[in-house]
């Protein structure tokens, strides 16, 4: 037993060194897409303090406009264009409907429009999608499918899907935009501002309304490249809606205010628990991933209780 | 004062609901007989729950509109949206049980598992059409549930007896690897006590991946697992969103799709297409009629969805699942209509519905008189065996649709009938006091 708990997972990996490489890349590529999914969380959170319980919907709702569109005859540049815009006037909707008349409310009531907002867009999601799964228009958006396989001679090979690489690509420029945007415009120096007291921003002049609709609207932007990115793994359905809760470990491991934290959180989550899966999973039965995330985001809990990247908050009694 | 006005006009308004409600069941009673439908249009299981929905509910749709019902009697029709969530499920059986209801078809294993011990207790048979509790096909233990035309037992056996031929034999297995990547749920759960008696009986290794419900859209470590492994023929038991992810992961690591075949749920159009044309070759256990080429799915498309009476898009009727909820349609019509034979009443009751599922006979003949013929094995009900252990076929996927790619294979019924029995046995005593059969066989 200690054998194989502390031994052989190691001479698998040497042994079979190209599976381990495809083991890290699978892990890597999770690990992006889950830091996606985060990242769409963490953009909210900052600006209001609310968890969005919405997220997840919002990829689906994304992802099925994109592809609604797409089959209804309008090309795939342009249904992409305008799903951008659809986004935007849920941002925007969002913001006049549900946040602005909940300024200074609890938290927790902030929490609970949340989940409100959610089930409406599963009703209006289904009522105009419907609820059958669609497939993302992959190659209409000029997305690469296929894969290349990687000889290393007599020691097997490595398959990288296109896809994963195209997503790898298009997550680390969102989160270099969004860094940008968020650090050196103004606009992102006004969001900051109100992460830190709503208040203190408002008696500067930051309009909290604006910010509002605009996190909304970059959060949406993040939910549209999960949808596409997370579709084009499995399908576009309403079942995509739980993958999104994938990102709550990397958030608890994360911080819930730290994008660098979605990044970094969402790479652990994703390498360790294929790690994991593959090589301690059989063990016990397999299908130790779904709860190894938090195992993982746990114990690093144990030592950063606000998370690798989270804002220590000191409250003085 | 303004408020006990409002609370009065309140009760008064819940009172007037509830009573119109109640009298739903008396006024039904007389003119029609109430089939409700538990389905799931919306979740993380409405790819696959749609078709069957719709399926159900044309056929059905399409007797009242076609022949004014069954016996001359209107179906009375209402679905009840479960979500395929067994909390839900029991939710639409207890609101819908008072009305009369016939018989229920929950479409999800863990909804059957919690209604088996109701069915008894409020006279409604259940009718889990090749799914369920596998050990329900022993009559004696379970007179009140159906799950004719297979359990899924019989469906394990035919998989491995499938195997064992494209390797010249079952003697072949042994040494073998079968991989089987399933639905972490009751349902995928439910074959693998046979899997492993089979393992154990032929000599092959099983290596089970088990997909959770949250993990349905994220299977790589699942498939990276199989890549390592190896094994020689991969058997699914998937639902919902597991299906075409499940096959994009097999064609991503290479996997001959040959050798990987899936249970008559994971056999759905959507599925196989998802994996493009890498998914040729998959195939699927089924028991229901491919394609359209059926004068009774003319009837549908020409009385029901021609005619706006139904949420199916018409290029649908014909697909895999679609017709496979057209076939639990059509046992249950043929339930009605045996009942109605063997009372002389035209408006029955669950008792009788019971009686008249337990002498279904669907023979060929019967078959070409509904406009099906071929679309199903010719299927028979005893008061012993409520599954019938009928014969499955293999479909093949040739990247646009799915062909027939065997014949009709028989289940191992000497091996799996005496393991049913002895778990409806273990079944009965694990629930003790479980009822003895009382209710008369009709056969």
């Amino acid at each position: 037993m200690l054998y194989d708990i502390f031994i052989d997972p190691f001479v698998q990996m040497y042994d079979m060194p190209d599976f381990f490489l495809q083991v890290l890349w699978e892990g890597f590529v999770a690990g992006i897409l889950y830091a996606l999914i985060a990242l769409g969380f963490v953009l909210i959170f900052k600006a209001s303090g609310v968890f969005n319980f919405a997220q997840g919907i919002m990829v689906v709702f994304a992802g099925l406009t994109l592809v609604g569109l797409n089959e209804n005859g309008i090309p795939a540049y342009l249904a992409l264009a305008l799903t951008i815009v659809a986004m935007g006037v849920l941002a925007y909707g969002v913001e006049r409907v549900v946040m602005r008349p909940l300024v200074n409310q609890p938290d927790i009531i902030l929490l609970m429009a949340t989940i409100g907002l959610t089930y409406f867009l599963i009703g209006f999601g289904e009522f105009v999608f419907g609820g059958e799964p669609k497939q993302m228009i992959t190659e209409q958006l000029g997305l690469p499918t296929g894969s290349t396989a990687i000889e290393m001679g007599e020691r097997g090979l490595i398959i990288l899907q296109h896809i994963d690489i195209a997503a790898a690509v298009i997550a680390v420029i969102m989160v270099t935009a969004l860094g940008i945007f968020f650090n050196k415009t103004r606009i992102g120096r006004a969001l900051r501002a109100v992460a830190d007291d709503h208040q203190a921003a408002l008696s500067v002049g930051i309009s909290l309304n604006q910010i509002w609709a605009i996190v909304w609207f970059a959060a949406g932007l993040v939910a549209l490249a999960t949808g596409i990115m997370w579709g084009a793994r499995s399908d576009v359905s309403f079942a995509l809606e739980i993958v999104a809760f994938k990102a709550l470990p990397v958030l608890i491991l994360g911080g819930f205010t730290s994008i660098p934290g979605a990044i970094v959180g969402g790479l652990i989550i994703g390498f360790g628990e294929k790690i994991g899966e593959l090589y301690w999973g059989g063990l016990v039965g397999g299908g130790i991933e779904s709860w190894l995330a938090y195992i993982i985001a746990l114990i690093f809990l144990l030592f950063r209780p606000q998370g690798l990247f989270g804002e220590r908050i000191i409250e003085r009694i | 004062m303004m408020n006990f006005k409002q609370f009065a006009l309140g009760t008064a308004v819940a009172l007037g609901v509830g009573l119109s409600g109640a009298m739903t069941p008396a006024a039904q009673a007389q003119d029609s007989n109430y089939v409700p439908l538990l389905t799931y249009r919306t979740g993380p299981f409405a790819a696959s729950g749609i078709h069957i929905a719709n399926g159900m509910h044309d056929y059905l749709k399409m007797l009242n509109e076609r022949d004014g019902g069954i016996g001359g009697v209107k179906l009375e029709l209402e679905e009840c949206e479960t979500g395929y969530n067994a909390q839900k499920g029991v939710e639409c059986y207890e609101a819908t049980k008072g009305k009369g209801a016939l018989v229920y078809n929950p479409y999800s294993t863990g909804i059957t598992l919690q209604l088996i011990p109701k069915a008894g207790v409020d006279k409604i048979p259940v009718l889990s059409m090749g799914y369920g509790l596998s050990a329900a096909a022993d009559g004696t233990t379970f007179p009140w549930v159906f799950n004719v035309p297979d359990t899924y037992w019989d469906g394990a056996s035919v998989v491995i007896k499938y195997i064992g031929e494209q390797e010249g034999g079952l003697e072949n297995l042994k040494g073998k690897k079968i991989g089987y990547i399933f639905l972490d749920a009751g349902y995928g759960r439910e074959p693998i006590p046979l899997l492993e008696q089979l393992a154990e009986k032929y000599g092959f290794e099983l290596l089970q991946y088990p997909v959770g419900v949250k993990e349905m859209q994220n299977q790589s470590s699942q498939w990276l697992n199989v890549r390592r492994d190896r094994p020689d023929y991969m058997v699914m038991w998937g639902w919902g969103a597991m299906n075409p992810t499940a096959i994009k992961e097999a064609v991503k690591i290479r996997y001959p799709m040959e050798k990987f075949i899936g249970v008559w749920w994971s056999a759905g159009d959507d599925d196989a297409a998802a994996g493009g044309e890498g998914a040729k070759g998959y195939k699927a256990m089924n028991f229901s009629g491919v394609g359209r080429d059926f004068p009774a799915l003319d009837d549908i498309e020409k009385y029901v969805v021609g005619a706006g009476l139904s949420s199916t898009d018409a290029e649908t009727i014909g697909g895999t699942l679609y017709n496979r909820g057209v076939l639990n349609s059509v046992i249950i019509a043929e339930g009605i209509r045996t009942a109605q034979e063997l009372t002389g009443k035209k408006v029955i009751t669950g008792e009788d519905m019971r009686m008249g599922l337990e002498a279904l006979n669907l023979d060929e003949a019967r078959l070409k008189e509904l406009g099906l013929e071929g679309f199903a094995h010719p299927m028979k009900v005893t008061c012993e065996d409520h599954a019938g252990s009928n014969p499955v076929f293999i479909q093949e996927w040739n990247g646009k649709k799915w062909q027939q790619a065997s014949g009709w294979i028989e289940p191992m019924t000497d091996l799996v009938r005496p393991l049913l029995e002895q778990a409806a046995a273990e079944y009965a005593e694990k629930n003790a006091p479980w009822p003895k059969r009382t209710e008369p066989c009709p056969n």
